[in-house]
């Protein structure tokens, strides 16, 4: 087996120098009964290189990739390029064999590179202080609810109805575990606003989420006044990292929380995981923040070195009253977006994010110009929601006839709310003018 | 004025109705180089036995238990921004909060310098 | 004779490294390396993009008001920024990487390949169903895999690390509890001492009262306070127990621990964790345990990447399975692959949703790569051998540190510091291990034994490579025992020396800052 060193002549004289007589020896804490005689019962045996990737290879090929044709889907996880450096970067032995930096002397390189994901991620979201990661942008937010609880000792926590149904989820399944109360709002393209006339003197924090999962751009400052007017802080959430290259951030809206996903940024779309969740705070609530944080100081000769820091707030030292339970995080997504965004530079990104935008602005143009479709999202960054004179999973259906992967229809994440007719789609700087003109060209057949 | 002691390495010092509480100077060396203090707000009413503030080394956050009930007159906000004084001066500079004294009858059990001493000794 | 007038010292002379001070602050093969924001300009770019076309904006106002100003780097700039940081990072493929609980072990490049085709890696998770039955049939794959090596009846595969798999565990123990109508009473979960931080912090996330229960002198639960924590048991939801535990040994009760436990009302949680001992040799499922997270990034070698990201799929047992969350695999009689998304038809007692899309599918994809190379021979193997190597540092290291307890352990050696010196504690010995060329051991943890130190070399070692690291530590732990001091002072070689933590405490220092210019022109 080729991921096993030892040889027979090895174990042996390593019995022999333990004084055991055989592996069995080591086992005898385990009770009889569930002792197995043989194998596992049920699996095959080992196989070499070829056999593995001859199989799993076979499992991709029944797999539509992004790259393969137009595509065209969003909400909550996009199609961008990676540069071809990311993934080398990424696939370096010191960066992906590592583990947590917790011997600072010897993860230097892992330390600076998240001591420089922090500082990009409190720029791009206009915040103060940034964490080393959470897992993805849904748990992000849950954390940031529990912890606005903590913060204000409150129970309240209102989300807004254009809040990813799956943040959504994630995020009242963690409050109402810990006995918090959740107040969700109905499900509106445009209604981040409404959040300021929900807000109470209980209320913990509003989640507000632009561009949302209708596409939808919105400028929380007024909901970030009427919640601070009530003591309550504002969460403001992105999954369209991208976006902060153009889109009002939220730390410019007056946010004390944000959360969002990073993936768009160096990562690829890889079913859904993994991904890097970012989570961005005000100075004052550092102490109250979850997960990682990698901190300056100097070494014993006085040279610049970084450490894990304020870790106090964390499982290992504070167990149950630990900020958070999280432990592994999402270091090597991090990476990604970091070395992506390194490349990138502001002006890179401020040009991407255009791109993005241009490319959503010309296939808005286009599918509105076939009759019958309205688009439906008012301000929009890269995606936006469209309603069809037909059902949306038969629209969808036609169009992967045509090769088109045409959006995700509403209802698949909105199931009871009666968004049948309504499709979320998205464009970024992969989304040619080839595929802007099939997809409409396709969509005129259709309907 | 008379110093009290707890088990938990608190002190207090009593001057009229009022109280001024700490941490031990056994306590600040058992924690090492002491980087973070969260005191309570003025005005917040605590309860014997409580814990009302926190006292966190690099690898440990503890607890810091009220010796006595009574109300936060002041906090020593200072601390926030230099707790080294913590290891330099923790039965002096280093004092958290003055508390008005709700029950003076509290105090009865806990011990004075030289029984706290003992205790150390003994740990 | 002919004149050779090219001729050069070609045999050494010797001068202390020390000694030698570099103008550039490289040292050699050692590359210094600023920070990015020193060394970037905001103007600057390491990708071409086509120049926008100058559209009217869409945006309605809701635009970015100042810059980021974020540096960026021409593309050999970046190379040369991360391969000079790379070099100051220690890795598993360069060296043993024994750190106690975490499973560092060699992570194949096979599994990287199958992960990055496209059909995997460039895939959405909300393209329809029909685009994607080959990916939903390697989730129900490795789902099989994990349910036969657990023998367990569910699996719930969305949980992204071990952390969030306690959390799915207790989530389904909640609801659980609540369709029983206990949800309100029973808050009370065991949590025994040893337990690692996550544990603890997560009952309490999931809303549970935390009651800590004592290890015995053999490093495992203490029966009789156990059995006292259980006399009064209608508070009682459930136990957290790791198995093997945090101290490397095989919980000898675990069966009368779990009757215990369901026979108070409440049900056992394992963290599998420590899987790696036992794989392929005993399946949780004949322990009596309810629900149990692997930590995919441990036992089936997908890579730490410098702290994540993980995978922590989480067997339940017929008692939890209805309460699993959403999203999961189903295959329909037709042969084709359906994701059930929400919480009604055969999910209606779900407890919901814990994230975003389907879990860690690229983790997936290298997980099974992991199984499939193994097979189920192989897994056997590579547990036994896991073990073999973890006894044999126990053997060779006995007599010159201090075992925590006797016998044998599992897949990690735990040594307490009651070998050293006065004044040379354990974190000493770990940073002269660095010196050796090793990554230290995991340092202080569990709680229950002083000065702790938890060694698990994995299986992936051979016996030459064991045999450098045992001598490298035996000298160390007799300059320990010898109270040389000169150990304070390690890591002497490494690229940093020991870093000030008290300083990056007390004025945190979390971001890159501009220099204040009116002090830069001060100076
Ligand atoms: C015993 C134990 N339990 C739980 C965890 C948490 O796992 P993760 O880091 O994947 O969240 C770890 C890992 O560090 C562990 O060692």
């Amino acid at each position: 087996m080729r991921y096993l060193p030892l040889t027979p002549e090895d174990r042996a004289s390593m019995l022999a120098t333990i004084g055991a007589k055989s592996v069995d020896d080591f086992y005898t804490d385990v009770p009889e009964a569930a002792r197995l005689k043989g194998k596992v019962p049920g699996l095959p045996d080992h196989q070499g290189e070829l056999a593995v990737e001859r199989h799993l290879t076979r499992l991709a090929a029944k797999n539509r990739s992004a790259s393969s044709g137009p595509f065209f889907v969003g909400a909550g996880a996009y199609k961008h390029h990676v540069p071809a450096t990311v993934d080398m970067i990424i696939q370096r032995s010191e960066f992906l064999t590592t583990y947590t930096p917790y011997q600072p002397e010897i993860a230097q390189g892992t330390l600076q590179t998240l001591f420089e994901f922090q500082t990009q991620v409190a720029a791009l979201t206009a915040m103060d202080v940034a964490n080393a990661s959470m897992y993805d942008g849904s748990t992000a937010c849950a954390e940031a609810a529990v912890m606005a609880a903590r913060v204000t000792r409150r129970k309240k926590v209102i989300l807004s109805g254009g809040l990813h149904p799956h943040y959504a989820a994630a995020t009242r399944l963690l409050c109402e575990a810990q006995g918090l109360e959740v107040v969700q709002l109905p499900v509106a393209i445009d209604g981040e606003g409404e959040l300021a006339k929900a807000v109470d003197g209980e209320t913990a924090c509003v989640i507000g989420q632009s561009p949302n999962v209708f596409g939808t751009v919105t400028d929380l400052s007024g909901v970030a006044d009427a919640a601070h007017g009530k003591g309550a802080l504002l969460v403001s959430v992105f999954t369209e990292a991208v976006s902060l290259g153009m889109v009002t951030p939220p730390g410019e809206m007056g946010a004390d929380i944000a959360a969002g996903e990073g993936q768009s940024i160096g990562n690829g779309l890889n079913f859904g995981g993994p991904y890097v969740g970012l989570f961005s705070v005000r100075d004052k609530l550092v102490r109250q923040m979850p997960g990682r944080l990698c901190g300056e100081t100097v070494d014993a000769d006085g040279n610049r070195g970084f450490v894990l820091t304020l870790s106090t707030r964390e499982q290992h030292i504070r167990r149950d009253k630990a900020t958070s339970n999280i432990c592994t995080n999402s270091g090597l997504c991090a990476l990604a977006f970091t070395s992506h965004m390194t490349l990138l530079g502001g002006k890179g990104l401020k040009q991407l994010a255009e791109l993005n935008h241009e490319a959503a602005v010309e296939l808005a143009d286009a599918l509105t110009s076939v009759k019958g479709v309205e688009l439906l999202t008012p301000r929009f960054f890269n995606e936006f929601a469209i309603r069809t004179p037909m059902d949306a999973e038969a629209v969808l259906a036609m169009l992967d006839e045509a090769g088109i992967v045409g959006g995700v229809r509403a209802s698949r994440l909105f199931p009871g709310d009666h968004l049948g007719d309504v499709i979320l789609i998205a464009a970024t700087e992969c989304t040619t003018a080839d595929d802007i003109a099939a997809y409409a060209d396709a969509l005129k057949e259709i309907i | 004025m008379t110093t009290y002691y707890t088990k938990d390495h608190e002190w207090i010092r009593v001057e009229g109705d009022t109280g001024t509480v700490g941490i031990t100077a056994y306590a600040a060396g058992q924690l090492g180089d002491v980087v973070y203090v969260e005191l309570p707000e003025s005005g917040a009413k605590i309860a014997k036995g409580d814990g009302f503030a926190v006292v966190e080394s690099v690898k440990a956050a503890s607890d810091v238990y009220a010796p006595i009930s009574g109300s936060v007159v002041e906090a020593n906000t200072g601390l926030a921004d230099a707790p080294e004084k913590v290891n330099e001066a923790a039965e002096g500079d280093a004092w958290f909060v003055r508390i008005k004294i709700a029950d003076p009858g509290e105090l009865d059990g806990l011990m004075d310098e030289a029984a706290y001493t003992a205790y150390c000794e003994g740990l | 004779m002919t004149m050779n007038s090219t001729g050069r010292p070609t045999a050494p002379t010797s001068v202390s490294a020390a000694a030698i001070e570099t103008v550039s602050g490289s040292r050699g093969l050692l590359q210094h390396e600023d920070l990015l924001f020193e060394i970037g300009t905001p103007e600057t770019t390491g990708v071409d993009l086509p120049k926008p076309k100058g559209l009217k904006s869409r945006l309605g106002g809701v635009a970015r008001k100042v810059d980021t100003g974020l540096p960026g780097l021409s593309e050999p700039q970046a190379v040369r920024h991360y391969m000079r940081l790379s070099q100051k990072n220690y890795a598993i493929d360069l060296g043993l990487f024994p750190l106690g609980s975490c499973t560092m072990k060699h992570n194949p490049r096979l599994n990287e390949k199958m992960a990055r085709l496209p059909g995997f890696g460039d895939i959405h998770p909300l393209q329809p169903q029909a685009t994607v039955q080959g990916a939903l049939e390697l989730i129900d794959e490795l789902a099989t895999w994990l349910k036969t090596l657990t023998n367990m009846p569910a699996v719930a595969m969305s949980p992204k690390a071990g952390a969030h798999g306690e959390l799915c565990g207790l989530l389904a123990i909640r609801q659980a509890l609540i369709a029983r109508g206990d949800g309100e009473t029973r808050k009370r979960m065991l949590v025994p001492e040893s337990a690692h931080g996550t544990n603890p912090a997560t009952a309490a996330q999931c809303g549970f009262i935390v009651d800590e229960i004592k290890a015995n002198k053999r490093g495992r639960v203490d029966m009789a306070d156990l059995k006292a924590k259980l006399e009064k048991s209608e508070d009682v939801a459930g136990i957290m127990l790791t198995n093997p535990n945090t101290c490397g040994l095989f919980e000898t009760d675990i069966r009368e621990i779990a009757d215990l436990i369901h026979k108070a009302g409440g049900y056992f949680y394992c963290d599998g964790a420590n899987f790696n001992a036992i794989v392929g040799r005993v399946r949780p499922g004949d322990l009596g345990v309810d629900a149990m997270h692997i930590n995919l990034h441990k036992t089936f070698s997908t890579p730490h990447g410098g702290g994540g990201p993980g995978s922590g799929p989480t067997v339940l047992s017929e008692a939890l399975a209805p309460f699993a969350p959403v999203p999961f695999v189903v295959k329909d009689e037709d042969g084709i692959f359906r994701l059930v998304e929400q919480v009604d038809g055969e999910a209606s007692e779900s407890f919901g949703r814990m994230v975003a899309f389907h879990g860690q599918m690229g983790m997936f994809v290298r997980a099974l790569a992991y199984m499939l190379s193994h097979g189920a021979d192989g897994l056997k193997q590579a547990a036994e051998d896991a073990v073999l190597n973890a006894n044999y540092i126990q053997a060779r290291l006995k007599h010159v540190m201090s075992p925590a307890f006797d016998g044998y352990c599992m897949h990690e050696a735990l040594f307490s510091d009651a070998f050293t010196a006065d004044g040379i504690e354990t974190i000493d010995i770990a940073k002269a291990l660095i010196d050796e060329g090793y990554h230290p051991m995991t340092m202080y943890f569990p709680l229950v034994v002083h000065g702790a130190m938890l060694i698990e070399p994995t299986e992936t070692e051979s016996k030459a490579e064991l045999d450098r690291f045992c001598d490298a530590l035996e000298s160390i732990a007799r300059r320990a025992a010898q109270g040389d001091d000169t150990l304070k002072g390690a890591p002497y070689l490494a690229p940093a020396k020991r870093l000030d933590e008290t300083r990056a405490a007390r004025k945190p220092v979390l971001k890159w800052a501009a220099p204040d210019a009116s002090k830069v022109a001060a100076e």
